[in-house]
Formats: C-alpha cells, structure tokens, sequence
C-alpha cells in the first residue's frame, strides 16, 4: 500500500494512502472534534465541525472526508477554523431541544460533549425550535423523538446500507428536514425490525429503547409477585462499561450479585436456555441433514433477523429452524417446568430478561409467545436499562462479589457463552451435533473459521465423513447478501450448497446489540466477542449437552430433544410480512 | 407549389401561451380563411422573440414589423389592414421596439445588433418542424463531426473554441468531455442540465422552447466526443412546453435517423430521455441532479468523485447546462476561430442573458462575452423604465452578486467579473431602480435560500433560517447593528463549511449589498 507524507499542525505523520485527514490527525495526536461522524459508518458530511484549513486550499474542508495527500499542510486548530466551530454548534444548538436534564441521552451525549470540548458558553444565535413533533411512541422496542434530531444521518446509513432495512429516510427539505418512516407511519407501523442499530449510533437522544424500568421497579417491590430474571450472553461482556470498567469486561459474577441485589427472586440464566437450543436446534439439523429436506437450516436466535426475514425473506420460512430464541424458551419453562419444581404459581411470576437486544421487547410480545399459558417473557431490559437501575439502586459493578446464578435454570457451558458473539451459535452447534450423530465428542471444540467480524464467514466441518458446509453472516446487510446467493442457489440448482447458515441481525453479533451500551463501535464489539470466548474457555462444560441441569430438564420434563412436550414449549413458527408495514400478512 | 405572399411568426412560448396566444393564432387562421388567403399568408409558429411582458407578440414578414399586445379581437383588422391591403396596423405595432429585436445571424460589428449564435433560429424558425431547423444548418456540424473531425476533433475544435460552462460555474466544457472520455468505462452518459432555478432566468427554457433541435445536436456532438451513448435532459417539470417540444424534436430526429442507432451510417449510436425534474432548486447542482435522476432524493454528493469519472449510476458522466451544449453544433459547424471572433480573449462567445425589473423592454438578449453592464440596460433593454435612475442590479440570480452603478462599465464576462467579487452566474440580470428597497430585495433572496436549502447540511439548513429571521428583523425595524454582522458572519462561515453550492452561495448577495448599498442598510438598524 502506498504511503502519503503530510504535516498536521507541522507535526509530520505518513498515512496509508486514502486514509482521511480525521484519522491522519489522530495518528498525529489530534483529535478533531466531529459530530455526525461515526468511525462503522460513511461519513455524510452533515455537520462541518470537523472543518480544517489546507495551506494553499481555498476555504475549509471536512477531515472526515478529505483523504490525505502528499505534502498537505493541515491546520486542524487555527483560529479561523475555531471559530467556525463554534459558530456551527451554535447554530446546531439553536435548533435543538436542549432539555438536557430530562434527555434519556443526558451525559452521554455527543452533542452535550461537543459543546463543552469547543467552549460554547453564550449563545448569540435566537433560539430557531420548530414547533415540537410529536414523539413517535408506535413502535414496542424504540422511540422517536425527533425534536432532539440533528439530522446527523447516521440511523439511516445504518439502517439503510449496514441493515438494508430502509425503515428511515429524510422527508421534507431545508429547517423543515425531519427523518421519518414511511408515511409518517411511526417505527411500529414499519418495516423496521427493531434491531436498535440506529439507537446505539445515534449521537443525541432521538432514538431510545422503550423502557421496562418503571414496571420492573413495580413488580420487585410488588410482594404478591415473584420476579426471575435472565441475563442474555452478550450483556456480561457490556455491562462492565456501563461503569466505566474496560471494554469487553467479563462481569458474569458481579452481575448475578447485582441483580439479587436489585431485588429479583431468583437470578437465572438466558445461557442456561442457550445449552437447551443447541440440543433442540441441533437435533433439527440432523433430521433435515438426514431427511435432506429444507436444507439450509437457518438459524433463529437473533429476534431482529426474524422479522427481517418474515418481511424479506418470508420464502425462507421453511428452511428457519422452528426453535423459539433462548429468550422465549427460558420464558416458557419459567412459568412451566421452574414454576412446577418450586411450587411458585404461574400467574404470580414476573418473567424479567437483560438483553443487548431491543427488537427481544418486540420478541416477547409476539402474540405466539405465550407456550406457558400465560406471557412467557413479560418484560426486558437493555444492558443499558440494567446499567440506570443499579446506579439508581446505588449498586456499582465493580464493587459486587462474584457469585453464581440460582439452581434449575442457572447452569451453563461455554458453548451457551460464546452466543452472544457471531458464529457463536454455530460453533456451539457443532459441537453437539458431532456427539449426536458420531456418539464421540469432539476433541477440539474451538470452530475458528466462523470466528471474527468477517461479514460472511464459512467453513466446511467433516462430521464423520459427512461434510457440512456452514455460513455465518452477521449484520442484515450480509444475511441479505448471503441469503440472495442461497435464493439463487436454489432456485437454479434446486439445493443450495450450504447446509447449515447462522444469522445475527446485529453486526458483531449480541455483543453488538441495539441494546448495548452508547457508542458502540466494531473495535468494541471485537473485544467484547473476545472476552466470550475467554470465558468459554474458562467454564468446566464446553459442549451444550454436558450441561448437568439441561440434561435433568429433559430427564424430568422434556423427555428428549424435539419431543412432543418441547415442541409445544421450546418451538414456534412465522409469518409473512409486508414490506410496506412490517404487518402480518394474511395467509393465501 | 404555392408561392406564400406573407408570414405571420407567432410567438409560442410559456409567456405568450399565458396571454393568449393559441387563441390569437386560431382568429388569425380562421380569419385569413374567411378572406380566402389561406393560399398565401401562412400563420408560423415559432419560439420566443426574445420581448417579454408585451402579451402576444407576432411578427409579419417581409415587412419585419413587430405586432404585441395582440388580442383575438385584434385579428379581424390585423388581416383585413395589413395582409389583405397592406397598411400596418399602427396602434398594435410594438412601440418600445427593442434593440434586442434586431436579428442579425452574423456579426456586424453593431453593438446594437445582437450577434445570435445560440438564439440563431429562435424567434426565426418553427421549433416543431426539423426541417426548418436543417434548412438553416441544422445537423451539419454533425456531419462535419463524423466524417472530418471525429471524436477527438469535436474535442479539440470546442477546447479552441474556449466554452465555458454557462450554468453559472464557468468551467472548461472540454476539460471535462476530456476527463470523462479518458474516464474508464465502457457506459458513459451525457445529462443536460435543464433545471433551470434560479431566480429570473429562463433563458434555458426559451432555447428549448425555440430551438430544441440545437440542443439535441449539441447532445450527440457531445455524446460523440465522450464516447456516450445515452443522453438525459434533466429538465425542471414546470417546462411544459419546452417537455413537448423537445421531445417532439426527438421524435423527429430518431425518424430522419439522427438519433438511435448507427446515426448516419457513422457506426455511432446516441439517443436522448426527458427526466422531469420536481423543481427543487438543489437539483440545479449536478451531483443531487444525478441523485434525482437515479431516483433518489435530491440531495448533493461529496465530491471528489466528480461526475466525470463516478457520475449516473457510477459511470463517467458529463453534466452541461442547455446553453453550453446549444454553443456546440455552432462551434463545430463554424470552427473555434470563428467563434472566438465573439467576446472577449479569456471568454470568447456570447451569453444568453434574461433581463428583468425595472427596464424599458424586459426579455431575452444575447450579448458577447464582455458588454458592459451599462450596454446591456441601455441599449438592449431600453434603458430604466419611465426615465428613472438606475440603482443596481442583482446579476447571477439569487446565488449572484448586487453591483451597483459604479459597475456600470465592467466587461461582463466570467473573468473579469470575478475581479469585481461578482459573478456572471446564469446571466440573469434584475435591474432596480431608484425606488427599490435594498432590504427588501436581501429579505426575498434569503427567504429564497430558506425555502431551497435541501436540510442535508447543517451550515445551510440552520444557516439559511438564522439569515432569513435576521433580515426579516431588520425589515421590521427591530434590528441591531450587530444583526448586520451576523449576517455576514453566518454567511461567511456557510460559505467555508456548506456541503454544496447552494449554502455557499448567500454570502454573495449579503456583501455585495452592504459594498454598494451599505449606509442604506444600516439606516434600517438600531
């Protein structure tokens, strides 16, 4: 790669040839103050603060978008330049809702932070609000508020390019430019899958998961109830950051002691019913492997994924596995099998789940989702939620012991672990299905080829002399990508040549989740993936069917994987969707 | 063969369709029936003469007398007096005759006779009809192309030449046929920029309505030159009958074999689609005009890429302004040499320019690169209406500049204007008088900008509204000294960090106002 030589601020730095002033001043050791950028993501160029001056370039050029060039000469604080600066964050600010103290984004905003690092302290422009838009409350999982938009674009880059689910787009024109969905319509009336990508891109408080803390807070303190809780894999690598631990900070044990402390009544394991998958899913597998029938087998984890695929994909249904989501299978044995073992009615049992997930709100409330009689999941929080409860309940990660989670539901391998990262699913899969179809385990259980945020990984895994090929793809974008290659594939040759495909919605994977934490990016969803596998390493079961408690589950309860009684519990089925609203389409 | 004793050109543009036109042309054809002339007097339909503001306006020829203001009513006495016994109607006969009406074809070296080289069969010829355009030269220069010149002759002949872009930007037309031949690609496209938006110009609009065969042959020369084969014209959706009859002239010219494949026998193919613009002033910047004509919104891209190498659907694209390309059979037909022999050394040719406000005779002229200012009011446009002093004027549009009588003498060319801080822009030219209100005229321009900015940008979105509340202030009396300096202060930064031209742009008006008219803006502050 050829090299480009310049100077920032007479500082000289060689850069690869291409790279953006931004990321040439950084190396300098500048960081150029930016708003609508976002490192995941092309950059717009909506908001200027990133202006810079290049000696012998008339005016100011953006360093987001400007690749660097031999022999320039950046300025990336002149007094010019600074005063621009300011002037545009005070013409941002003259338009937007500053009610910081009551903003869900309040100290964790960009534009808040923006602000403070370019010294605005008065503001000589009047104040130019629109008249205030109503709050766009359809959707389940996410909220609107346009009136803290600025428009920087990044949820719909996201939205558009990463996911290819088009949910937003800008409407009207000049002051009168808001982002919205068709029609008008709101998120929930959409074809927008709830994923949340836009949330953790968005620099303001303009998008944000609809919060369960209010309700939570109501059933603990509700005596008549008795409140469980699962915790999703992806959410102990993530839930460290939200108290300013490293990122990637494995905290399984601290949280289970911070949500005793919270007051939950038993602190359980979405983990535990990610074991219980692999056995349900990989059993699956083998019937159609065997069958060959509705190969490939797609996997249905990823909540996001599914409605992306009922709305797009809806020829796909036959090749989903049935399993329901960890999630849904843990709310279905909760208020069945767990409520039963511990003489707990159902009916007083409050379903709680931490995820790193938003479109898992929307998950928990799809009509079908009630195999346990009653709703099997009834509230779930984001990692971020967990995060505002414990500080507001006084409780700091990093001070918690470490503890374990409670009996019956508690148990898991690290094959459940490493779900939360892409490819998870999949490596966990085969580790099981090799014991299941060869009757010997496999030795070396680490799948590194579905490893890692390539965009679609695959790998060809001999079980017995029976290949398998495989695909991971995570982000909707690269399941699009990889499921119009298998539409194809099918359509042509009548089979498709893979036989087992992973799909995460989220890039990254969970541990990339709408859920997550505020500026998410890949370098952090990387190291939170990383810290998955750390702890899978580090777990006495590494297979999913050596799980001693999910073993006495089906002993007891299940009687063996795809049963009757696990089916009617642990599966689900879909629906078509209409790519104009995201509604369930009526059946032909 | 009947031998046609006179001939009645009725002007059919938007303008005089308003009036009244179609309908004057129907008495005048029942009329001359009922007189039994039909054999001898033939009603012609042609495009804008170039007067705007005096109704319907026909001309007689051999006589080259100039009717306006003409009605239905009028054509009972119109036939009866002049075609039938050959006495001038004297009350309709257009009394501020303007300069600008004088048609020369060629140059004489008159500064009142307009040297016509892009409006040299508008008003003249039946736009509607190929063959009138052919009988005046028309689709020669592409003969001239395929069999003398070839590609990079075309090239070289409009590089001599010394077009420059008349959209408003000035830029070199070779540099970027060169760039987007040189481009790698099989698929190249030509757009006509016919977007016309800015404020007081409707020059494209009147080429298109009165020689659209001229831009259609400056498309192919230019799709040649490329090496493109698919042409769009990009054109604003308001232009109903300039839609029409340029794709009449398609129609035609894909019959006679000059569009389509294998044009003339030269093994080259080229054919042309109208894209009907929604009217957002932003579209009128090349890269949200290719958005808009992908479907897209019309939002600007960031550039570089330059459309000549990533333009429509990523392929090298050249985007021209309907004038540009109207330049080009006539640079081809006649030579660079020849046409350098118009306008100045740095910007040879003429310009198209829309003259509007308080003139005697408002309308469409062609002037040479290089005509002062004072020229152009006082000898084209009939000087200021009722006798009045000139104050300034807005040249460029709503993106130009003010320049005030002290500038009376500047050359107008792209050059030298640019010494003076003005610009040239799309040659639309709004004369004031001595009544106009400066402030006013800034409060419609920034109101203008408010409305047009596309909201992709912060400096522009939020930057247009700070302007257009701040001026607004001022008109009402409530503003300070220091909103004077706002206002130049906002523009100046939109001018440095605006994603596209448009926000750039209001800074021009703002201190062009306050370098002429300064002490009148600030008599209106606190």
């Amino acid at each position: 790669m050829s090299m480009v030589k310049l100077t920032i601020n007479n500082i000289p730095v060689e850069v690869p040839e291409g790279t953006t002033i931004l990321w040439a001043a950084k190396k300098a050791g500048f960081t150029i103050p930016t708003l609508c950028h976002h490192p995941d993501l092309t950059p717009g160029g909506q908001c200027g603060i990133c202006v810079v001056e290049i000696e012998g370039i008339p005016g100011l050029k953006r360093s987001c978008m400007t690749p660097a060039a031999d022999g320039f000469k950046v300025k990336t604080h002149t007094p010019r330049v600074m005063a621009t600066r300011r002037q545009l964050v005070e013409l941002i600010l003259s338009n937007h809702d500053t009610e910081c103290l009551t903003c869900v984004k309040n100290n964790n905003c960009e534009l808040q932070k923006l602000a403070a690092t370019v010294g605005i302290n008065t503001l000589d422009y009047g104040n130019a609000l629109k008249e205030k838009l109503p709050i766009d409350r359809s959707s389940v999982a996410i909220v609107r508020d346009p009136n803290k938009c600025i428009l920087c674009g990044r949820c719909i880059e996201v939205c558009s390019r990463v996911q290819t689910v088009n949910a937003l787009a800008v409407n009207h024109r000049g002051f009168d430019t808001v982002i919205t969905t068709a029609f008008n319509a709101g998120l929930g009336n959409s074809v927008c899958i709830n994923c949340g990508q836009c949330v953790v891109h968005c620099p303001v408080g303009a998008l944000y998961e609809k919060s369960a803390v209010d309700e939570v807070w109501d059933a603990i303190h509700d005596p008549d109830k008795f409140v469980v809780v699962q915790e999703a894999p992806a959410v102990r690598v993530q839930l460290g950051e939200e108290f300013d631990m490293p990122t990637g900070s494995l905290v399984s044990g601290k949280m289970h002691a911070a949500l005793r402390r919270l007051g939950f009544d038993a602190v359980l394991e979405t983990n535990f019913t990610a074991d219980l998958t692999i056995l349900e899913e990989g059993t699956e597998l083998i019937g159609r492997l065997t069958s060959g029938k509705n190969l490939p087998l797609i996997t249905s984890c990823s909540p996001g994924w599914i409605k992306f695929m009922e709305t797009f994909f809806h020829d796909m249904i036959p090749h989903m596995s049935t399993a329901k989501s960890p999630q849904q299978m843990f709310g279905a044995l909760a208020k069945t099998y767990y409520a039963e073992a511990k003489g707990i009615d159902p009916a007083k049992i409050v379903s709680v789940s931490v995820m790193p997930c938003t479109a898992k709100k929307f998950e928990c409330l799809r009509p079908e989702m009630n195999a346990s009689g009653h709703r099997d999941v009834d509230y779930v929080l984001t990692t971020r939620e967990l995060g505002r409860m414990m500080r507001e309940a006084g409780l700091d990660i990093r001070e918690m012991p470490d503890e374990p989670a409670d009996d019956l539901l508690g148990d898991y391998t690290g094959a459940a672990t490493i779900f939360g990262a892409t490819g998870g699913v999949m490596e966990a899969a085969v580790r099981s299905a090799y014991r299941l179809v060869t009757g010997r385990e496999l030795e070396d259980v680490e799948i590194k080829p579905v490893r890692g945020l390539k965009g679609i990984k695959e790998a060809e895994i001999d079980i017995d002399g029976t290949k398998v090929k495989v695909a991971v793809a995570h982000s909707c974008g690269q399941a699009r990508a990889l499921l119009d290659k298998v539409r194809d594939q099918i359509a042509k040759d009548g089979k498709s040549e893979y036989q087992f495909i992973e799909v995460m919605a989220c890039p990254g994977g969970c541990v990339g989740g709408g859920g997550q934490s505020w500026g998410s990016n890949i370098a952090k969803r990387a190291r939170r993936g990383e810290s998955l596998y750390e702890e899978d390493r580090s777990l006495p079961w590494r297979r999913s069917h050596e799980n001693p408690s999910v073993q006495a589950l089906y002993e007891k309860y299940l009687e063996k994987p795809n049963s009757e009684k696990a089916h009617k519990l642990l599966h689900t089925h879909y629906y078509k969707r209409s790519t104009v609203d995201g509604k369930v389409l009526p059946n032909k | 063969m009947n031998l046609v004793r006179n001939h009645v050109l009725i002007s059919i543009d938007a303008g005089t369709i308003m009036a009244g036109a179609r309908a004057v042309e129907k008495a005048l054809v029942e009329e001359i029936n009922k007189q039994g002339l039909s054999g001898e007097i033939a009603v012609l339909e042609t495009g804008s003469i170039g007067a705007t503001g005096q109704g319907v306006v026909i001309v007689v020829y051999p006589e080259g007398i100039y009717y306006a203001n003409v009605t239905p009513a009028d054509a009972a006495e119109l036939v009866e007096e002049h075609l039938l016994k050959g006495r001038p109607v004297k009350r309709l006969i257009m009394t501020e005759m303007p300069k600008q009406h004088v048609i020369k074809k060629e140059k004489t070296g008159l500064l009142r006779e307009q040297p016509r080289i892009v409006l040299r069969n508008s008003g003249v010829i039946n736009p509607e009809n190929i063959d009138e355009y052919i009988a005046e030269g028309g689709y020669e220069a592409l003969e001239k192309a395929f069999t003398d010149l070839k590609p990079a002759g075309v090239t070289k002949e409009v590089k001599d030449s010394g077009l420059m872009g008349r959209g408003g930007a000035a830029f070199t037309t070779a540099m970027k046929w060169e760039f987007a031949a040189r481009a790698p690609g099989d698929v190249k496209y030509i757009i006509c920029n016919a977007d016309e938006g800015e404020p007081g110009t409707f020059k494209d609009r009147l080429i298109l309505e009165g020689d659209p065969h001229k831009l259609i042959e400056g498309m192919i020369l230019a799709g040649y030159a490329v090496g493109a084969t698919k042409g769009f014209v990009y054109i604003r959706g308001e232009y109903a009958l300039s839609i029409e009859r340029l794709e009449k002239a398609i129609t035609q010219a894909r019959l006679y074999g000059l569009l389509g494949d294998d044009i003339l026998e030269s093994g080259f193919s080229f054919d042309i689609a109208v894209m009907k613009g929604a009217g957002a002033y932003v579209c009128g910047e090349e890269t949200a005009l290719i958005e808009s004509l992908e479907g897209k919104r019309g939002h600007p891209r960031n550039k570089p890429p330059y459309p000549v190498t990533e333009g429509l659907w990523a392929k090298p694209t050249v985007v021209n302004n309907v004038e540009t390309l109207a330049n080009v059979p006539e640079i081809v037909r006649n030579g660079a040499a020849w046409y350098r022999g118009y306008g100045t050394d740095k910007c040879p040719g003429t310009k198209v320019y829309t003259i509007i406000g308080n003139v005697a005779t408002p309308g469409l002229i062609e002037a040479e690169m290089g005509t002062t200012l004072r020229d152009i009011i006082y000898e084209y446009a009939g000087g200021i209406k009722d006798g009045k002093k000139f104050k300034g004027a807005l040249v460029g549009g709503a993106a130009g500049a003010f320049m005030g009588p002290e500038m009376l003498d500047a050359k107008m060319d792209f050059v030298n204007l640019k010494e003076y801080a003005a610009v040239l822009g799309s040659g639309a030219i709004l004369v004031m008088d001595e009544d106009a209100d400066i402030v006013g005229m800034l409060q419609s321009v920034l109101h203008f900008f408010r409305h047009e900015s596309c909201g992709h940008c912060v400096p522009c979105r939020l930057g247009t509204n700070q302007l257009a509340e701040i001026i607004d202030r001022i008109a009402e009396g409530k503003g300070k000294t220091e909103d004077v300096d706002k206002l130049v202060s906002i523009s100046e930064v939109m001018r440095d960090t605006s994603f596209c031209p448009l926000g750039q742009s209001p800074v021009l008006p703002i201190t062009s106002s306050l370098r002429f008219f300064r002490d009148e803006v600030y008599s209106r502050v606190q």
